[in-house]
């Protein structure tokens, strides 16, 4: 298939702690296709987070591989950009600084300047960044922060944007900004992203396709395609149609399941002292 | 008076100046009222008397002037090391897991101690007390501006990789600059040990400076000159550090909501 961007191939990881070896990732596989949007959810320690940091290169695996484009990936690259929940902003550059930030790196010398200082103008604009250019990151607010890291991030115009919960520390409306952004932005930047968010609705809303993780090893559960209209045409209503609560609702019941954390109603209970209603017999009801 | 609630800047500076006044004042009242010997505590007027006293002879000012270049002297040579090690330590684990034991080590050597030792290394010149100041402080400033670069947060450095960013332009144009205004800060704060440090060179193995006029006037029991000493090293100390400060602000506005 010519058209797979990101082949992870049975990747694992694991880390040696003080209780012995740790398996975050346990022979993870899957394919992600050029221009598609995967979300990646679970419950906490499902290791979704180093799913995504493998896949920037940030780490490396234990076993497996992931391949981008064919080629093995050996570390971080400008090619795989990432998007932080927060704190990757720098406080010393600018709005219009921290966009251009990938400008003045080595890795992009011999770049046409004109064209990049055209992108980054465009980036701004794009992202409804222009009235603040000249604006130091901490005058921001939190969903204003994380436009610029998407803006920063598609400058360099990576094949791949890994975005790991970067709405998870924005309030709800913030978010739902957010999404309605990021859809409008990738509605003309189409690229290849893969999500790790908790929030299984935002996850829903954006993705063409999700991947459930489990956790005690991280594991792939399942693959949801979405089966919603393509992203770009979605809007805030479909939040509220049948399809969408249904498919996140049975994607919230099997993360519960995975995550083995069912909660005792007797037990709960007897603690609280709340009686529970008898069932009623089949007489009573007629 | 509620804990943490705010004050308006002009409230806290009458409360500082009226502080100030309450001390001198205290001061004057306790060294007029006879109970307390004037060779022990000389009164205020005393003091200022002697310090105009000295300052038209010139002395004071020259004294002021050859511990202040000492001063500077020995600090730049200190943060001009301890700024790119610490760097180099706050960056990469191995060069701290190196030199970290020693360091440690270090800090706690008693400076003063060392005195026999420079004086025999560099004789009783100049660089004696340029040599104390820079061991009384080099070993702190290294520690201290390693620990400011560890906490340049990790996405911050981990963005810049995955904007294709290398080694060297992680050091210099993520690590340096976001540290930048706590090492200033760490500066600011090894200055005044700097002093510390002048001064006992100079009670031991000097013939000018301040410390070397206090030693000089506690031979003859001038002990208002000795206070002027005192207070001197004080206001170029407190002088400094304001200018320090003044420099942060002006340096770093984005980091003006830290302080």
């Amino acid at each position: 298939m010519s058209d797979v961007k990101l082949a992870i191939r049975s990747l694992s990881k694991s880390f040696a702690t003080r209780e012995g070896v740790f398996t975050a990732l346990a022979d993870v596989s899957f394919e992600v296709a050029a221009g598609e949007f995967v979300a990646v959810v679970g419950a906490s320690g499902c290791g979704k987070s180093s799913l995504l940091r493998l896949i920037a290169g940030l780490e490396s695996p234990s076993g497996g591989d992931v391949l981008q484009g064919g080629q093995p990936v050996r570390g971080p690259g400008r090619d795989r950009a990432m998007v932080f929940q927060d704190y990757s902003l720098y406080p010393w550059l600018t709005v219009a600084q921290n966009v251009a930030f990938s400008r003045g790196l080595s890795a992009n010398r011999g770049r046409d300047r004109a064209a990049s200082a055209e992108r980054s103008n465009l980036l701004l604009g794009l992202m409804g960044l222009a009235r603040v250019a000249g604006a130091y990151p901490h005058t921001l607010s939190g969903g204003m922060r994380q436009r610029v890291a998407i803006a920063r991030a598609l400058q360099n115009e990576p094949d791949v944007l890994l975005m790991d919960e970067p709405f998870g520390a924005l309030d709800a409306q913030t978010r739902e900004v957010m999404h309605e952004l990021i859809l409008h932005v990738l509605a003309s930047e189409r690229r290849t992203i893969v999500f790790v968010t908790h929030d299984v609705e935002e996850a829903v809303y954006l993705a063409d396709r999700i991947i459930v993780l489990a956790p005690g090893p991280g594991r792939i559960d399942s693959i949801w395609p979405t089966e919603l209209p393509p992203s770009l045409t979605r809007t805030l209503e479909l939040k509220q149609a049948a399809a969408f609560s249904s498919l996140a609702g049975r994607i919230r019941a099997r993360i519960r399941e995975t995550s083995g954390l069912q909660s005792d109603i007797a037990a709960l209970r007897r603690l609280t002292g709340v009686k529970s209603p008898e069932p009623r017999s089949a007489s009573e009801r007629s | 008076m509620k804990i943490r609630s705010a004050l308006q800047p002009r409230r806290y500076f009458a409360i500082a100046v009226a502080s100030f006044l309450a001390w001198t004042l205290g001061w004057w009242a306790l060294a007029a009222s006879g109970w307390v010997d004037p060779m022990f505590l000389p009164g205020p007027l005393a003091v200022l008397r002697r310090a105009y006293l000295w300052a038209v002879d010139g002395d004071l000012v020259v004294d002021a002037r050859i511990s202040s270049l000492r001063v500077i002297a020995g600090f730049l040579l200190s943060a001009v090391m301890a700024v790119p090690l610490g760097l180099l330590i706050g960056a990469y684990r191995p060069v701290r897991a190196f030199s970290e034991p020693l360091l440690e080590f270090a800090r706690y050597l008693p400076a003063v101690a060392f005195v026999p030792m420079v004086l025999l290394w560099v004789g009783i010149g100049e660089g004696s007390k340029i040599a104390l100041i820079w061991i009384g402080t080099f070993f702190q400033m290294v520690i201290m501006i390693s620990e400011d670069v560890a906490r340049v947060p990790l996405p911050q450095i981990e963005a810049a990789r995955t904007l294709g960013a290398t080694d060297v332009e992680l050091l210099f144009r993520v690590l340096l600059r976001s540290a930048l205004p706590a090492i200033v800060d760490t500066l600011r704060i090894t200055l005044g040990w700097a002093w510390t440090y002048l001064v006992v060179a100079e009670l031991v193995a000097a013939n000018s400076g301040l410390g070397y006029a206090i030693l000089k006037a506690q031979r003859f029991l001038q002990t208002d000159k000795i206070f002027v000493g005192i207070i001197v090293i004080g206001l170029i100390g407190l002088g400094t550090d304001q200018l320090m400060r003044a420099l942060h602000r002006a340096l770093f506005p984005w980091a003006a909501n830290r302080a």
